[in-house]
């Protein structure tokens, strides 16, 4: 198996909504950079978007993470939405049904002015 | 929407399914719509049971693969995982009889959420006890390989919220914990099991109340209930023709 990697950019684009650019993997191992990346954008953030654009693969623990921090977020009062989903992945919140709990966005710009 | 080329992880997770479907003379899966942690009614669990392999020289893949073949065989006795014809493969379907305290058989089944050659992940029906996923999966660490069950669960309703408090979290424990043990003995290894259980959200979603109306531990009760008057239905047909 390939060398696991997850880079994580979090940037506040507008006052109370946080963006986390999720870029390669996101798996088991992506726990604790995923779960450092959430308190960054936690900051005065009432809205965090997750950005898929650059994401090349995720397993089902990496699905599982993704329900975690929703659970956290929501015992924090914040909204999650999601931005830049392939149709495969698109496929795979369907699948999971995280397309019930999450808003997803095409892009970024659709997402901010959602949340305007 | 992001143009990007085909993903590593294409053929290892099931297409988009709205009902699950599985073969005749199954209940409580046919119809049934598969089920995230966030659709349960319950406290919300993580529970993580691993084992070393330590000695066995096998790598992650050869573990799953064997763990994948001989899946149903590593369970409690009185457990039935009816394993689908094309194995443990994204999209299929399984049907499964679990024993339950006083006799009962609760009828139930699985959708093979993922599966690729370290790991696969099985999602539950509506009416099964919890709503969430179970991920098998092997990995190298500290020298040796593992192997792990990790649960994400709700009860689905309050009757198995009940149920898992009086005694259905220590069965599950004991079922994990024999299905990894066993799975360690057949590789050859020592099979010492460790549980790690983290509380992701104690907070109970009352609005899932109405999930009871799939419980399939009482419809298999009814059914059950109900086999002798089938038997006797069926018994009269054959006379009539």
């Amino acid at each position: 198996m390939n060398e696991l990697t997850t880079q994580l950019e979090v940037r506040m684009p507008a006052p109370g909504v946080s963006v986390i650019e999720i870029s390669g993997e996101v798996t088991r191992e992506s726990d604790g950079a995923l779960a450092d990346a959430y308190q960054r954008a936690s900051d005065e953030a009432r809205t965090i978007i997750l950005a898929f654009d650059k994401l090349e693969y995720m397993n089902s623990s990496g699905i599982g993470l993704l329900v975690t921090l929703l659970v956290r977020a929501q015992r924090s009062r914040q909204s999650i939405l999601a931005c830049g989903l392939t149709e495969h992945y698109r496929q795979i919140f369907e699948l999971t049904r995280l397309d019930e709990v999450i808003s997803i966005y095409e892009t970024e710009d659709a997402a901010l002015t959602a949340v305007a | 929407m992001s143009t990007q080329p085909e993903n590593r992880d294409a053929g290892a997770w099931a297409q988009p399914v709205h009902r699950l479907t599985v073969s005749e003379g199954h209940i409580n899966v046919s119809g049934r719509r598969p089920t995230a942690p966030m659709h349960g009614f319950g406290r919300m669990w993580q529970k993580t049971y691993r084992t070393s392999l330590a000695g066995t020289n096998l790598s992650p893949s050869e573990v799953i693969t064997v763990w994948k073949e001989h899946f149903p065989e590593f369970w409690p006795a009185g457990n039935r995982f009816f394993a689908p014809l094309a194995g443990i493969a994204p999209g299929e379907v399984a049907a499964l009889d679990l024993s339950m305290p006083g006799g009962l058989k609760l009828s139930t089944g699985v959708l093979v959420l993922y599966a690729d050659e370290e790991s696969f992940t099985l999602m539950t029906p509506e009416g099964h006890m919890f709503a969430g996923w179970i991920t098998f999966s092997a990995f190298a660490e500290d020298g040796a390989t593992w192997a792990q069950a990790q649960v994400l669960m709700r009860a689905s309703d309050p009757l198995y919220e009940l149920g898992m408090t009086f005694g259905g979290h220590r069965q599950e424990d004991a079922h994990w914990s024999h299905t990894l043990k066993a799975l360690a003995e057949h590789l050859g290894a020592s099979g010492e099991v460790s549980a790690e259980t983290v509380c992701v959200d104690r907070k109970r979603q009352w609005s899932r109340v109405g999930n009871v109306w799939h419980n399939a531990g009482m419809r298999s009760a009814l059914h059950m209930a109900g086999a002798p008057g089938r038997a006797l239905k069926n018994a009269f047909r054959r006379h009539e023709v």
